[in-house]
């Protein structure tokens, strides 16, 4: 078996057996957070890490998962799967009508496409208040069923959530590992060459997109069944930058910096609101907002390619993606 | 001036300003199947500028390209890359990010069909193809000679070997026509000779080439057909020996380069 | 006449805010130009510089005094940041450096709450604040200062970047990075006195527009953000561009606040920008250009 593979089967068990060990809800909440996180995240680093695109708009495509499913399951009485389902198929539309235009843009100009994209949905979500209900806020969204099964604690909702993210895991890991992967690399590498050996770059940029907006839609429709009341402010652009953040702490080199990046956001903002209190008597969100904010600085200055790659880089392994390869066959690659 | 042979290539009045500048002054001329074409002339002739027009990256200001009887003028990069065309470039651009093998592996890309799709679901078809397309590529290092350095990062290769790998994902592509831009640039003797080498079995082997190249010496050997631009301007063509007896061209080019051994 | 003075008080307040966002978008092409970094703090030294000119001012200090004083540490701000976050970063890619002035304006933001608290505050108008009738439209005298400070800023520069040293070697890093080397010019010094002046400018667009709609640790984000759609419009390198861009935006934010809805305005702005990105990335005034292979 190859090491990659085995990785994710440890991966799977892990997961699988953990609530059995921890009986704790608080715990289970806090893993649940970082599943959705992870989800957008892997497509994210699809998106950022692997085709190099980047995006400061993906809360977008979370907050539309979110309100689709919430509006068709409260107010239409879809069952939550269809809605789901719908939210991705309308987030995945969007993606491609934007995409088209967005993709044409490189660099800073993409940056700034991707945050207005981010910032004009963000608005729109605050001011159709006949759908969204506005700043007040979307009430009473529905659990999700699976025929008598309802997923309605954190326990269920758990495994939900894994089983996704597990499977998106699985899809990106096999298209890194194929042609599609290596024409999204090549973007990244070098622009001019992958058109020399004849890849349509638009085509997979925008492939990419629409998947990486699938993931986020798909995450932010559980969220919002699990939460069962959303907000636009759950959607702003500060949670894009948060996506952001994972994914660079995670690091782009490894479809496992989605998961790396999302659990020491969420653990990391879960201890700062533990521990600073009790230093800081009368502190707020602030700690929070500075520590991030050093947090991705120092990041980018010493650690660019994020804690994934530095910890590559220690046990003296990298990136390939062959099946002959001596690394990928467990011989230990340069 | 006339050759017998079968049009591949036909560069038709071609003109690229940038600006003021007039970078590529009305030049045409035809590559035939299964040939070596050197295009030579001083820095700035406009040699990469009309390599750059050939290949889509840039559009011509006038003029038409024809590749296999189709007109590809206006196309875009990729299109004709998939038509059969491909080219290494004298700034080097290898894929950084991967592996040695993966680069050419990467080359390979036309020839394969999994979709993002099947790639996320891998279907059988799919492992199949990977296998297949890695022992391709590990063939075309081979060729090349840098089979040994396969798995590792391409951007620890040096600079030579960097040449050589982009040639092998040039070739991965099985195209009918590779555009060398100064391959030999930073090559050192042996792997120059093995560079030439592998040119001539690959047009055994029916590709056809061409090429850019300082080294009057390389140029005047493998090439059976050779333009030369100076300014923007075809000032001259023909077969070595031809372009050698040419007093334009040794006037305006071979004069202050290099002498002709 | 009704329509009439409505619509000279909605011009005139976009004229205010595009002020505003005329000082912050020059301060956005002085950095980008010199140092190749869309500096997304840069809204942040709009804040800072209101937020310290009030204290400064609580504190005792004549309103004059406390401006310079304000504008003067942002400054000292702006030229740390370079030092600590651009300077170690200048050879990495523009995502990565657009995320560390996004890393930053958080840090400046945090430090904001921590310091001013999250209540917003307000600056008394600079002179007396009645208000003047202009055809039945209502003005204050703020705005008009906003609007004049602004206007002396934007000329300044103008003077600074074409007839002084200093501001001439700047403009020539602009240019041609290599060529302004062979000469003697330091990029690496002169990105440090861009972005020190572009924290000056966006302190003092801050300060300036404090007694119109007050201050708070949140304000930067979005005159950042929307000093950004101005520079855009202006194509990103061109300044003088960009302080059109800054008043049509203006002008037009606050036409569609006045006759449409106050919430949509922002959707508005950024729609423009997707469409000056979409169909002329460069600018109003630009060509295109590729990277050479
Ligand atoms: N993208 C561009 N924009 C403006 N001018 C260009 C561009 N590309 C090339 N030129 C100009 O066109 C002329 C021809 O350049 P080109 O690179 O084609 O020459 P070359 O023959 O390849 O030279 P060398 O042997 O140095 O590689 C030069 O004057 C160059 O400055
Ligand atoms: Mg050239």
């Amino acid at each position: 078996m190859h090491e990659r593979r085995l990785g994710t089967w440890l991966f799977a068990l892990g997961i699988l057996l953990f609530p059995l060990i921890v009986h704790s809800n608080y715990l289970l909440s806090i893993l649940i957070m970082i599943g959705f996180y992870s989800l957008v995240c892997n497509g994210l680093t699809m998106l950022m890490g692997y085709a190099g695109q980047i995006s400061l708009g993906h809360a977008a495509f979370y907050g539309i998962g979110a309100y689709t499913t919430a509006y068709l399951s409260a107010t239409h009485g879809w069952s939550p799967w269809l809605s789901i389902i719908a939210g991705a198929i309308i987030s995945a539309f969007i993606a491609f009508i934007v995409g088209i235009p967005t993709f044409k843009l490189k660099g800073h100009y993409l940056a700034l496409a991707t945050l207005g994209f981010g910032v004009i949905v963000y608005t729109c979500f605050k001011e159709f208040t006949s759908i969204t209900g506005g700043m007040n806020g979307f009430f009473g969204i529905p659990s999700i069923k699976l025929f008598a099964w309802e997923f309605s604690n954190d326990a269920r909702f758990y495994y939900l959530i894994w089983i996704v993210v597990f499977l998106s895991l699985l899809f990106s890991q096999n298209i890194i590992h194929s042609r599609v992967g290596r024409a999204l690399r090549s973007i990244e590498g070098s622009e001019a060459a992958s058109d020399a050996v004849g890849i349509d770059i638009m085509r997979y940029k925008l492939q990419v997109f629409v998947y990486s907006a699938i993931c986020a839609s798909i995450a932010g429709s559980l969220y919002a069944h699990y939460v069962t009341f959303i907000n636009p402010q759950a959607f702003d652009a500060m949670l894009s930058i948060y996506f952001l953040i994972m994914v660079i702490t995670g690091g782009a080199s490894s479809i496992w910096g989605a998961v790396i990046g999302s659990s020491v956001f969420v653990l990391l903002s879960e201890l700062l609101k533990e521990v600073v209190p009790l230093v800081f008597s009368n502190a707020g969100g602030e700690f929070e907002i500075v520590f991030f904010g050093v947090l991705l600085v120092v990041m980018l200055i010493y650690m660019p390619n994020g804690l994934t790659a530095a910890w590559k880089k220690i046990t003296g392994k990298w990136r390939t993606s062959t099946t002959l390869s001596p690394a990928a066959k467990g011989g230990g690659g340069r | 001036m006339k050759r017998n042979g079968q049009v591949l290539l036909t560069v038709e009045r071609i003109t690229k300003q940038f600006g003021g500048v007039v970078a590529v002054n009305d030049v045409s001329f035809d590559v035939n199947k299964g040939e070596i074409l050197a295009v030579i002339g001083p820095n700035g002739a406009g040699k990469t500028t009309l390599f750059n027009i050939v290949t889509g990256i840039l559009a011509p200001s006038s003029g038409t390209v024809r590749f296999s009887g189709t007109d590809i003028t206006g196309k875009k990069p990729y299109q004709i890359a998939q038509l059969g065309m491909t080219r290494t470039f004298q700034n080097l651009e290898v894929f950084t990010n991967m592996s040695v093998i993966e680069n050419v592996m990467t080359g390979a890309h036309r020839n394969m069909k999994t979709s993002f799709l099947q790639a996320g679901l891998r279907v059988p078809s799919v492992k199949k193809e990977e296998k297949a397309v890695e022992e391709k590529a590990m063939r075309c290092l081979e060729k090349v000679g840098i089979a040994h350095l396969a798995y590792e990062r391409a951007e620890t290769l040096p600079y030579g070997n960097q040449r050589l790998l982009e040639i092998a994902r040039a070739i991965a592509a099985e195209p009918a026509l590779i555009l060398l831009d100064e391959p030999m640039a930073g090559l050192n003797d042996e792997e120059s000779r093995r560079l030439v080498e592998v040119i001539l079995q690959l047009r055994k082997e029916g590709l056809t080439f061409v090429f850019v190249e300082h080294d009057m010496e390389t140029v005047m050997a493998i090439s059976d057909h050779i333009v030369v631009l100076d300014n923007g301007v075809k000032i001259g063509e023909g077969t070595p020996e031809e372009i050698y007896r040419n007093k334009a061209v040794v006037a305006a080019y071979l004069g202050e380069e290099e002498t002709v051994c | 006449m009704e329509v009439f003075s409505q619509f000279i008080q909605l011009f005139f307040s976009g004229l205010t805010i595009g002020s505003i966002y005329a000082l912050i978008a020059i301060g956005f092409v002085v950095t980008y130009n010199v140092t190749g970094v869309l500096n997304f703090a840069q809204g942040e030294f709009a804040m800072l510089g209101a937020l310290t000119a009030i204290s400064l001012s609580g504190a005792g200090l004549s309103l004059w005094a406390a401006i310079s004083l304000a504008i003067a540490i942002v400054v000292l701000i702006g030229a740390l940041f370079e030092k600590t976050a651009i300077y170690p970063a200048r050879h990495s890619s523009a995502a990565t450096l657009i995320i560390i002035t996004i890393g930053v304006s958080f840090v400046f933001r945090g430090l904001a709450i921590f310091i001013w608290g999250t209540q917003p505050q307000s600056l008394r108008p600079f002179t007396s604040n009645h208000p003047i009738t202009i055809f039945q439209a209502v003005l204050l005298p703020q705005n008009l200062w906003a609007i004049a400070i602004s206007l002396v800023g934007v000329f300044s520069m103008g003077y600074f970047f074409n007839k002084t040293y200093i501001g001439k070697a700047v403009s020539a890093c602009v240019v041609n990075q290599f060529a302004a080397r062979l000469m003697g010019i330091h990029p690496e010094k002169m990105s440090l006195i861009a972005i020190s002046i572009s924290a000056g400018l966006g302190a003092l667009a801050g300060i300036v527009i404090a007694p119109i709609s007050g201050a708070s640790y949140n304000m930067g984000m979005m005159l950042g953000m929307k000093a950004f759609v101005a520079a855009v419009i202006g194509g990103l390198t061109n300044a003088p561009a960009a302080v059109v861009g800054a008043f049509l935006l203006g002008i037009l934010e606050s036409f569609a606040e006045g006759f449409w809805s106050a919430g949509l305005k922002d959707a508005i702005s950024f729609a423009l920008l997707l469409m000056m990105l979409f169909v002329k990335p460069n600018g109003l005034f630009a060509k295109a250009t590729g990277k050479r292979v």
